[in-house]
């Protein structure tokens, strides 16, 4: 099996860091450092009261030890809480932006530039602390669709903000949302008004590129009534030996009718082959299906992290809706994940459907944790959920903790899971047929993969394809 | 049939484990001859498909393979493959996922960009196999299911000779393909091979029984047991063997398993 491991050895390709002046505030946490963030961001004052209340919550709370992953203590009074590039003008074309910015996002694959931006894409792009550029803004005006930078959205549009933020991941929910509360920067606000199905795929690319830096995103999709949106996440991060944390919270509130696809292509850097450096990302996720027969589909890639803590949910309150959860996570040398999903069955003849892929190689950890709760009054609740592991090599290690509570009789509830190796023989097999070993490894975890990249907006699926094959190469000989 | 020798195993040692399973094995194959290889259980013959095959889990000890006029030991496993030789498994794998057709076009295309020629896409694929199902006379049923997933012993038995008639190999190498086929089964695995036999075409045949003999008629039959061939003939040695038992032929001195 040595032969078979040694080919995961590829090199993180996105571990550059941009030469860029940026201000950061000294590293620390205090109600100080929170209204200057506030300040920084020219928040309204129920805004900052919001924060204070979610910091002085957490200061009574204690980080979670539950989760199957390890790592050392980690000092929130070392890290800084906000970094901005500097001297950031007020843009008012994308053309503005600090052509540093633009090469670095463009490197990236993701160009936000004007003649060069994505067809059929939309793309908000955080930089550290701050969005730098949301592209398409114009186009989707006209469509009554609101997409901007959440700091935007609390000072133009603070209504709204102030009606949902918080009601889906309340600010005491747990140790890591509590934290994101208090010192969020920035993140993206979709806003779809009724009826609306928008025109364009909506994204937002979140990069870290200052040290001794968190990032803690926040982001926050509304969908009216009949609505539709197609919404995805990418990030990275420079190679660095510190482990840096990011903390986000996402909430996604779907009204009656109203459909939410959520896609999630995580791909921070992971650390080396001996687990030095990676982002922890530790990260609240969570779906309110408030309306009738409203739907909320999670998809998600996981290929990068040293630690990923991540269990995007949705409840299902509106009768006849729909959660879905699709996840692939890939863990290789020294990465743990520790990640699944919540679905809370509160109305009538809610369904939800969870297909989770764990790929694990090298000396990586997967476990897969879910909860699929049937609450009282949701009769003719239906669940399907189905959790495949896949092995290479033989010091990796895949685990699965599904928790299952049901509290009406007529729920119906289906559970398949499987185990599975990548061996020398299914290798070999298709070398025998003229395939690479490569070419081989990769066909195989595509098609383990294939129920979730099916899930994948179209534009992604290549991506995903390729990062995985990426993520995973050198893993077998 | 032409005189030109395709294969040419010389003095053949290989051992897995640590432990020697072929003492010195020597054969020689031309273009367009069909050799069967028997033998008792545990006699090699598995052991000497796969490292004719490359599988990594065997070690060479000591002789030499010609193929084509190439140090066939030297080549990659994918590298065999690319250059014509091709194993039918006698327990194939399942890749879950993939469709065999994908998998087989992805098969074509690296053999194909190998020999310099431009890669199929799936509509061209789609009428070579077309063709190539025609000339066996079987039907696409197997080939929009994933790789033997869930396949019956007798279907993973014909997606293997499948995979053959569209990978136009020149040296097929049949490790037990009668192994678990009913006789219904057996008759359409031999026809589609007989179909597959052409003067370009070399085969080794690896099988316990003689059955399957009676319909892949054999040029040459070699018995091997104990890690050496002892003994070789004409098809008509089969039809001894079935009769006396391979007890008959074992080596002096060994012990009856």
């Amino acid at each position: 099996m040595t032969s078979i491991e040694a080919h995961v050895l590829q090199p993180y390709k996105y571990g550059f860091v941009t030469d860029i002046e940026s201000e950061s505030v000294p590293p620390g946490l205090s109600e100080d450092v929170i209204r200057l963030i506030s300040a920084k961001k020219g928040e309204p004052e129920w805004m900052l009261e919001w924060r204070l209340k979610a910091y002085r919550h957490w200061l009574t709370l204690k980080e979670p030890t539950w989760a199957n992953v390890k790592y050392g203590p980690i000092d929130y009074q070392a890290i800084s809480y906000y970094a901005a590039p500097k001297q950031r003008p007020k843009v008012e074309s994308l053309d503005q932006v600090d052509p540093k910015l633009l090469e670095t996002f463009e490197k990236l694959g993701i160009p936000i530039a004007e003649q060069k931006r994505l067809a059929g894409v939309a793309v908000d792009a955080v930089f550290d602390s701050v969005s730098v550029a949301t592209t398409f803004r114009a186009e989707l005006a006209k469509f009554g669709v609101i997409f901007c930078p959440i700091s935007e959205a609390i000072r133009e549009h603070p209504d709204l903000v102030r009606q949902y933020l918080g009601t889906v991941v309340p600010t005491n929910d747990n140790y890591f949302a509590a934290l994101n509360s208090a010192v969020f920067t920035d993140g993206s606000f979709a806003f779809i008004p009724k009826g609306v199905r928008c025109p364009l795929e909506l994204s937002t690319y979140f990069r870290i590129n200052a040290s001794s830096t968190g990032q803690f995103e926040r982001t926050l999709i509304i969908a009216e009534e009949g609505s539709h949106v197609s919404y995805l996440e990418g990030c990275s991060a420079p190679t660095r030996d510190e482990n840096q944390l990011h903390a986000a919270v996402v909430e996604l509130v779907a009204l009656d009718n109203a459909q939410i696809k959520y896609s999630t292509i995580q791909n921070w850097y992971p650390g080396d082959e001996e687990g030095k450096g990676g982002i922890y990302n530790f990260v609240t996720k969570r779906g309110a299906c408030r309306g009738r027969n409203s739907k909320i589909s999670w998809t998600q890639v996981e290929t990068g992290s040293a630690i990923t803590w991540k269990y995007p949910g949705c409840l299902l309150q509106g009768d006849g809706s729909i959660g879905e959860f699709y996840s692939v996570a890939v863990t290789n040398h020294r990465q743990q994940a520790d990640t699944g999903t919540k679905m809370i069955h509160i109305g009538k003849n809610t369904k939800s459907t969870i297909v989770s892929k764990g790929i694990s190689a090298g000396h990586g950890q997967n476990t897969y944790r879910g909860l699929v709760k049937i609450m009282k009054g949701a009769e003719g609740a239906r669940n399907y959920s189905q959790c495949d592991s896949m092995l290479i090599g033989s010091e990796c290690g895949a685990h699965t903790f599904p928790y299952i509570d049901v509290r009406n009789s007529s729920a119906i509830m289906e559970h398949e899971a499987s185990t599975s190796k990548i061996g020398e023989d299914q290798i070999f097999y298709c070398k025998q047929r003229g395939l690479s070993a490569e070419d081989a490894v990769s066909m195989i975890v595509n098609g383990f993969c294939k129920e979730v990249f099916k899930e994948l907006p179209m534009e992604f699926a290549v991506e995903a394809q390729n990062l995985l094959g990426i993520s995973l190469e050198g893993s077998v000989g | 049939m032409t005189d030109q020798v395709l294969l040419e195993i010389k003095d053949l040692h290989a051992s897995v484990e640590g432990k020697e399973i072929l003492h010195g094995v020597s054969l020689q194959v031309r273009s367009g001859e069909v050799h069967a290889v028997m033998g008792p259980n545990g006699s090699g013959k598995s052991t000497l498909a796969q490292v004719l095959a490359g599988h990594p889990a065997y070690t060479v000890t000591g002789g030499s393979v010609r193929y084509d006029g190439k140090d066939l030991l030297e080549l990659d496993p994918e590298e065999r493959a690319r250059e014509g030789v091709f194993l039918a498994f006698q327990y194939p794998v399942s890749i879950r996922g993939i469709t065999n057709s994908y998998f087989l076009r992805s098969a074509v295309n690296a053999i194909r960009k190998h020999k310099g020629q431009p890669e199929l896409d799936p509509l061209d694929f789609l009428q070579v196999l077309e063709d190539k199902l025609k000339a066996i006379g079987w039907d696409d049923s197997l080939m929009n299911r994933a790789v033997n997933e869930g396949f019956s012993g007798g279907e993973k038995k014909r997606n293997e000779i499948l995979q053959l008639a569209v990978l136009e190999p020149r040296l097929a190498i049949l490790d037990e393909t009668d192994s678990g086929l009913d006789i219904d089964a057996l008759k359409t695995v031999a026809e589609a091979v007989n179909q597959l036999r052409s003067p370009e075409r070399s085969f080794v045949v690896v099988t316990h029984y003689q059955r399957l003999l009676n319909y892949i008629v054999p040029d040459y039959v070699h018995v091997l047991a104990e890690g050496r061939i002892v003994k070789s003939g004409g098809k008509e040695l089969a039809l001894t063997l079935e009769e006396k038992g391979y007890d008959w032929v074992r080596p002096e001195g060994a012990a009856v398993s």
